[in-house]
């Protein structure tokens, strides 16, 4: 009906152009155009934060945006983090503290706490529970993932 | 989800145009955290999508001498972390800061939750507590409606096919005026009122007697609701727990809550009774110039 429309955007600081039809959203779109399946599909209806990416600074659940709503903006997901092989703080923190058991759940808990330090650099528990809250872990429970961030903070 | 077209277009006359032609079969994206999932599971399936988010009436925020704009598509997350909304509108700070997790946050606007019309809308009650008025446009032209005349029954609205909320506005906060917004749920986070409540009071220049007062309550009817009887019962009453119980009694009366999964018709009539009493407080405390976040 209404084809394929060409979205230019900014994936983790780099310009890339993709097609997808407008029912698409950005998550299938990271990970079935774009092959960036870091971001992880959980829900599907933003209640489990699987798919949470940060799009021109906001945090948000990638299954509750449309692809083509990307049009001119910056995506961050999980595969910008690190540098080349050098693992960021909150990376680290998460193997030091055990912050994962099966894994399904935390690239969307590392890009919440990367958006929670990038506009509070030095949170406190509270801050970091409440930024946590919009993402679910079915297996570590939820005191390794905040001890996690905490220590990325002191570190 | 079923294929449709998107449009985004960068002028209001524009998009009232597109809603015009396609009126009926089109639906306006906000924040997508509901209409996007209706799209999903074949609740909703429009045709034409109409992206709010580049027109510039509704994506604006704006204080101007003490009135507030708040444009259809601007985000809960906007909202909160605007430094002079909390200070001079905190029951809006109150409810942006409640709605989902910051994920949800970040993508769900005001406009969206009251053209949503759900019960339970937690940003409604708030903006009906300060008076605010919905700007609407068409091809045809546009109206004004007071906020409470929006929501009609779960899902529906007031707005006809090819109509468009632009904006909400609500007047310069008096001096010596607070208010306040509260949400039950059974937990601390994530999850849909059981039952919430709004008021906004205005103090005289002694700080004991309330000269006027507005309360809303959500979850508890089918539609978020005003009720204007329990704020006229507090105009000239002296602040305390007396009057307010009598307000409190008044929404709870009010209300006509139905029996669901997430509470029974006398749990939530008991909670909107509390719920307005403590709203209540707390927008005397504030209105009294305590800082309550």
């Amino acid at each position: 009906m209404s084809g394929k429309s060409l979205v230019t955007a900014t994936i983790n600081g780099e310009e890339k152009q993709f097609l997808c039809e407008p029912r698409q959203s950005l998550l299938e779109v990271l990970r079935d155009v774009l092959y960036l399946t870091g971001t992880k599909e959980g829900c599907n209806d933003g209640n489990c934060g699987a798919c949470s990416v940060i799009v021109d600074g906001v945090l948000l659940d990638a299954c509750c945006m449309l692809a083509v709503e990307a049009e001119g903006s910056s995506v961050e997901t999980i595969e910008g983090l690190a540098t080349g092989d050098e693992l960021h703080p909150l990376q680290r923190a998460f193997l030091e503290e055990t912050g994962l058991q099966c894994g399904i759940c935390t690239p969307g808990f590392l890009m919440s706490a990367k958006a929670l330090l990038d506009k509070t650099p030095r949170p406190d528990e509270q801050q970091v529970r409440h930024w946590l809250a919009g993402n679910l872990c079915r297996c570590t429970g939820y005191d390794k993932l905040v001890r996690s961030v905490l220590k990325a903070v002191e570190a | 989800m079923k294929d449709f077209q998107y449009l985004a277009p960068r002028r209001l006359d524009e998009a009232a145009a597109l809603m015009a032609e396609h009126a009926g079969s089109a639906q306006l994206l906000a924040g997508g955290t509901d209409l996007l999932i209706f799209m999903r599971n074949g609740r909703k399936s429009p045709e034409v999508v109409i992206d709010a988010k580049k027109i510039p009436e509704l994506t604006r925020l704006q204080l101007d001498a003490g009135r507030l704009t708040i444009g259809a598509a601007v985000s809960c997350r906007t909202v909160w972390e605007h430094p002079e909304i909390i200070e001079k509108f905190p029951a809006l700070a109150d409810a942006a800061t409640l709605i989902g997790g910051i994920q949800i946050q970040g993508r769900a606007t005001f406009g969206g939750n009251l053209c949503n019309a759900a019960p339970s809308a937690d940003t409604v009650p708030p903006v009906i507590v300060y008076g605010a008025t919905a700007h609407i446009a068409s091809a045809r032209g546009e109206r004004q409606a007071p906020v409470e005349e929006i929501c009609t029954g779960p899902g529906l609205t007031s707005l006809a096919p090819d109509e468009i909320l632009v904006s909400l506005s609500i007047p310069a906060p008096q001096a010596n005026s607070g208010a306040a917004f509260l949400r039950f749920i059974p937990r601390n986070e994530m999850d849909i009122a059981v039952a919430n409540a709004a008021a906004r009071v205005d103090l005289d220049e002694t700080g004991e007697t309330i000269s006027a007062a507005r309360i809303a309550i959500g979850a508890v009817a089918p539609v978020p609701l005003y009720v204007e009887a329990a704020g006229a019962a507090l105009a000239g009453k002296p602040v305390n727990d007396g009057s307010i119980a009598s307000a409190a009694r008044i929404a709870r009366d009010a209300s006509t809550p139905i029996n669901d999964m997430r509470g029974t018709v006398e749990h939530r009539k008991q909670l909107v009774e509390v719920l307005t009493a403590r709203a209540l407080r707390r927008a005397c405390d504030r209105a009294r110039g305590e800082k309550i976040q």
